[in-house]
């Protein structure tokens, strides 16, 4: 019998002092952490910017004392203006896609548990890692930047709406509050982080085809590991196309380029090329700018779900003690999730005047990619069939997730349609669908992650009283606050409107509208519970054992936290696929995947066979 | 504390049902060495380099469509008249991708004085070419050709801009390879130096296939 | 805790399908000759999403409730990786069933926008601007006066630039309300001044972007007379909330007598005509 132990040859020791430990780090558990941190501080500003959203909208003419106080250029006597509100929407919307989702599901805890989930000591570029990180945090800075930037203006940074449209976001301040100083900030804020992604992208991709321990094979990595994979694929082929936008919108602002901009506009009185205040262009494309940012744009909301579709597959799979229903066509259906997503950007823009003939071919795609989503909640029911379910905080995450995607992505065979859009585009059936699928089933893939790998990143549990009440507040609030904005579309009611005051056909709606804000002020208000829960379980949690939740991937074979090189110099072996549980005859209901002594089935987790 | 990573190298033959093949003892994993040490996995380098130039190609894709989009979308477009130091650009690229190739496979075969050498060469072709893009740019200020003049013009300054930055990275990178040539105490062929020397050069000749890309898209399409 | 999560599942399946059976609040009426066809694909649609909603949710729920660890020793769960039969099974049924809808979701699309505008038409230019609308009607006539940016002078309420030496102007007029004919296509040629704004009337089932330096015809065909909100749809900077007008659909022997009328008089007729008819808004 001959042994195979691999025995690490360590190049450099663990760091030492708190710089090289804990801030300008190369270790991947640190930058995860940091990418984690990062969001957590990001979605407290993004919250906080709906929170006053919801305040304008239902009470449009209340002054609010503390924000007359903070901002006396933008809510005059508390009272918001229109600039400011709109300013508002864009902050949220780009903090809270760019800093919230596109950095804690992959560059968070992807960092964190891709190498070691693939038995790695490291991500294969640690320089490039933290230097990802680190841009990433600057594009932050830029951003919040914007908000000091724009006091002038009597808003809290640009107007634009995340997608910052041109001509709008490409005149400058010509065109109304909000175009000036904070645009451009925001425009560089998004370039840095472009370039903080990518690098982060490299990492992953590289990483996951080059890093893997003996055994590991593609069809034995857990499912989180094709989900940072293919997400990571899709960051590096659609943020250089933002980029690309980027810069000739940049460009169009401050060099006087015509990339978006036609020829023979008159703004604000003042016609184009008439003065230096508004130099000539000609012969632009408005439609231009759509395509580029939404050639993106789509992909990117894929990137923003496939981590918490992975996660949710892992977390389902070890609390059912079942193995995952369907590996294999999961594995391809975050594929053609991925590949699909290419294709079908042009559905946000059916009727911005591109051709028609390209909008059906964009709506049957569109509608093609409800199909790989709907088999992977099939496989998720098959995976909780025939389970023993253990209901702990981040399974409740994980089915949240479940009932949630299916909410918001079941509108979107709405949506798709070219013949519906022609009713339904910009209304509130649009932020309804997105905030769903995005902004809360994204949001419960990572809160499910957090409880689920908190006792291997702190050596804790997080406390399972508080977090359930955090989940049944937060699962009932989102139903509350987004399934009736699925109605106001229905009666018309268009999007980044300040306040709904001005028509007739809206004010029926007000009941809705406040039922929506007072659920979104108590979830609101219930997430700092969250928050004092992780802060808390830091330091005072119940001690977790290194496999806290008897489970079989890589990373529960180490320490809790993992030291330095993941596992003590001792590389792992692979033998069994991702999710073996309930193996007749094993002696637990879990075998590991370094497991070798006890024997699986045929398949060791290639692919679903025939029992 | 890891369990059990030693392994019992057959696995019984105990199935049910049909199944793929078995793997094989060191099962289907490509590596299980520390990558901690320095030549471990040094492939990492060219794949990490061929997974990098995929972005950056989407990111002139990009431009490229922009370009192609904004020529149709009106009837103001102007083509400029191609600078002729562009040939010499052209020359010159082409040919420090010839002598940064000979400077890899010197070192290949550890000859470190050619390396060395044909480093440095292909370094002052590179600064040779950025030289002649800015001579390009000079001449067409000259004659009054600007960013804003015209959709063309505004394409030529952008992608020629774009395309230097990354040169310049990839001139950035070369220095750093000939600094380390030349101060390196043992002058040994590491697999993990070998690969860092492949992926520059592959770069470099991307942005040379780059180069033409782009002058063919700027001057020859209509 | 499973059962507990079922019920709530279910409750809140229940609540969101009866949110949308009760019709409380709904779309306002249809008064466009397309409208009908929208809404028969609408409701088609409609009834497989709350199926497929209901369904997945009550299975969600299901299963939790089924298969929850009931703690008794040595129990386990079912030891499966799947089964490829059901996979293709349930990937075949939902890709027809998808692309069904996705197919059948084109026809209105196409029956508008990929046909020339009918012949007899009755045409409105349509220009946008922060934070106004602005239609502009050929008169009696029937042919357009140029328009020329350069012309236009807001301050001298010139809003479109309506060249004043061209003789096809001289019987044009601009107002800021839209007037159309019932039981007749029209066809809107759409224009912007400065950025990207969008046509929106509900109750019409029909919107589109107006994009500066693209002139961009579409056409309609209302079916019901009477006054109709019109609201901006695409951001278009701080007071986008309030770029308001009214689409007047009127019938034949009132709309013709505006076509006579010169500016002032049509612009003063307008204003009687929104008094006359009260807004309908559902």
């Amino acid at each position: 019998m001959s042994g195979e132990t691999h025995e690490g040859v360590h190049r450099h020791p663990a760091p030492t002092g708190f710089i090289r430990k804990y801030i300008f780090s190369l270790d991947h558990k640190v930058i995860g952490i940091q990418y984690i941190i990062l969001a957590l501080a990001a979605v407290l500003v993004g919250m906080t910017m709906s929170l006053l959203m919801r305040l304008k909208l239902s009470w449009p003419d209340h002054g609010w004392s503390l924000l007359g106080a903070l901002f006396p250029g933008g809510a005059p006597n508390g009272v918001m203006n229109p600039e400011f509100y709109l300013s508002l929407v864009t902050m949220h919307g780009t903090i809270m896609v760019f800093f919230v989702l596109t950095t804690a599901p992959q560059g968070g805890f992807g960092n964190y548990f891709l190498p070691i989930q693939i038995g790695a000591e490291d991500m294969a570029f640690p320089l490039l890692n933290m230097m990802s990180f680190w841009v990433t945090l600057v594009g932050f800075v830029v951003i919040l930047a914007a908000i000091f930037f724009s006091g002038a203006e009597s808003t809290v940074g640009p107007i634009g709406g995340w997608t910052g449209y041109a001509p709008l976001s490409a005149l400058g301040a010509i065109a109304g509050p909000g175009q000036g100083m904070g645009m451009n900030l925001w425009i560089i804020s998004i370039a840095i982080f472009c370039v903080g992604s990518l690098l982060g992208a490299l990492n992953f991709i590289t990483t996951l085809l080059n890093m893997r321990t003996k055994g590991m094979s593609l069809m034995r990595m857990p499912l989180t590991c094709w989900a940072w994979f293919t997400t990571a694929v899709l960051a590096l082929l659609s943020f250089p196309v933002l980029l690309g936008g980027g810069i000739l919108l940049l460009l169009d602002r401050v060099a006087g380029t015509s990339f978006f901009i036609p020829g023979g506009l008159y703004v604000s009185g003042v016609l184009s090329g008439s003065t230096a205040n508004f130099p000539l262009h000609t012969g632009g494309s408005p439609i231009l700018w759509q395509h580029l940012f939404w050639f993106f744009g789509h992909p990117e909301v894929y990137i923003a779900i496939l981590p918490g579709m992975g996660a949710t597959s892992h977390i389902l799979a070890t609390f059912a003690r079942k193995p995952v229903f369907g590996y294999r066509a999961m594995v391809f259906a975050i594929f053609a999730i991925g590949l699909l997503g290419f294709f079908v950007w042009g559905h946000h823009m059916f009727i911005s005047g591109m051709s028609p003939y390209s909008a059906i071919a964009f709506s049957v795609l569109t509608l093609s990619i409800g199909v790989p989503s709907a088999v992977k909640t099939f496989n998720w029911l098959g995976t909780l069939w025939g389970g023993r379910i253990r209901f702990t905080c981040a399974m409740l995450f994980a089915l949240g997730f479940v009932s949630l995607f299916v909410a918001g992505g079941i509108s979107g065979l709405i949506l798709g349609q070219s013949s519906l859009d022609l009713a339904m585009h910009d209304t509130y059936i649009v932020p309804a669908h997105f905030h769903l699928v995005m902004g809360v089933a994204s949001i419960f893939g990572m809160f499910a992650a957090l409880y689920f790998w908190f006792p291997k990143m702190f050596g804790r549990y997080m406390n399972e009283t508080i977090g359930k009440f955090h989940f049944w507040v937060t699962f009932i609030g989102v139903y509350c606050i987004f399934v009736p904005m699925h109605v106001m579309g229905l009666v018309g009611m268009p999007r980044r409107y300040s306040q709904f005051t001005e028509y007739e056909f809206l004010h029926g709606l007000h009941p809705l509208v406040l039922f929506v804000s007072i659920s979104a002020i108590i979830t609101i208000t219930v997430q700092l519970v969250f928050y004092f829960n992780v802060i808390w379980s830091i330091f005072k949690g119940a001690k977790a054992p290194d496999n806290a939740w008897d489970a079989t991937t890589l990373e529960w074979n180490t320490a809790s936290p993992p030291p330095h090189d993941n596992f003590a110099g001792i590389l792992p072996t692979v033998y069994h696929g991702p999710y073996e549980f309930a193996v007749p005859g094993a002696p637990n209901d879990f075998v590991m995947q370094t497991d070798a002594a006890v024997e699986v089935p045929s398949g060791n987790g290639h692919n679903g066979h025939k029992h | 504390m890891a369990t059990m990573v030693t392994s019992t190298r057959t696995v019984t033959a105990k199935t049910t049902g049909s199944g793929p093949k078995r793997p094989g003892p060191n099962g289907n994993g490509r590596n299980g060495h520390s990558h901690f040490e320095p030549d471990a996995n040094a492939n990492r380098y060219r794949v990490g380099m061929w997974v990098a130039l995929a972005s950056i190609s989407m990111l002139f894709t990009a431009l490229s469509s922009a370009y192609i989009v904004r020529a149709g979308s009106s009837n103001d477009w102007v083509s400029i008249a191609m600078p002729k130091v562009l040939l010499l650009s052209t020359a010159l690229i082409l040919v420090s991708s010839v002598t940064l190739e000979v400077s890899r496979r010197n070192l290949k075969s550890a000859a470190f004085s050619g390396y060395g050498r044909w480093l440095l060469i292909t370094m002052f072709l590179g600064l040779g070419f950025l030289a002649s893009q800015l001579l390009a740019w000079k001449q067409l200020a000259r004659q009054g050709v600007y960013l804003v003049s015209n959709p063309h013009s505004s394409f030529f300054y952008l992608l020629t801009a774009v395309h230097a930055v990354h040169l310049i990275c990839g001139l950035l990178a070369l220095i750093f390879l000939w600094v380390r040539s030349r101060f390196k105490k043992e002058l040994k062929v590491t697999p993990r130096g070998q690969a860092v020397a492949d992926a520059v050069t592959i770069y470099w000749h991307f942005m040379d296939a780059l180069w033409i890309y782009l002058f063919l898209l700027l001057f020859l399409w209509r | 805790m499973g059962r507990v999560l079922a019920v709530i599942i279910w409750i809140l399946t229940a609540l969101s399908v009866l949110l949308f059976v009760s019709k409380k609040w709904w779309f306002p009426a249809s008064i466009s000759e397309h409208g009908p066809a929208l809404d028969r694909q609408f409701m088609i649609t409609l009834v497989i999403v709350g199926i497929s909603f209901t369904a997945a949710q009550v299975g969600l729920g299901w299963v939790v409730w089924k298969y929850r660890d009931t703690g008794k020793p040595g129990d386990r769960g079912l030891y499966t990786h799947g089964s490829n039969k059901l996979e293709m099974v349930w990937t075949v049924i939902t890709a027809v069933v998808f692309i069904t809808l996705g197919v059948m979701g084109q026809s209105v699309w196409a029956s508008l926008r990929l046909n020339d505008v009918p012949p007899g038409s009755y045409s409105v230019e349509v220009v946008a601007q922060q934070f106004q609308w602005n239609f502009h009607y050929p008169g009696k006539d029937g042919v357009f006066g140029r328009t020329d940016p350069k012309l236009i002078d807001d301050g001298a309420l010139n809003f479109i630039g309506l060249d004043a030496s061209d003789p096809n102007a001289k019987d044009d007029s601009v107002t800021a309300a839209l007037a159309v004919p019932v039981n007749r296509p029209v066809e809107l040629r759409l224009r912007s001044k400065d950025v990207i704004h969008n046509f929106w009337v509900p109750p019409l089932r029909f919107k589109q972007d107006l994009v500066p330096g693209m002139e961009i015809k579409v056409h309609f065909t209302p079916t019901k007379v009477g006054r109709y909100e019109l609201a901006c749809a695409e951001l278009c900077g701080q007071l986008h909330f309030k770029m308001k007008s009214y689409m007047l659909v009127l019938p034949d022997d009132e709309l013709n007598a505006l076509k006579v009328l010169s500016q002032e008089q049509f612009q003063a007729r307008m204003g009687e005509l929104i008094a006359k008819y009260p807004v309908i808004s559902n």
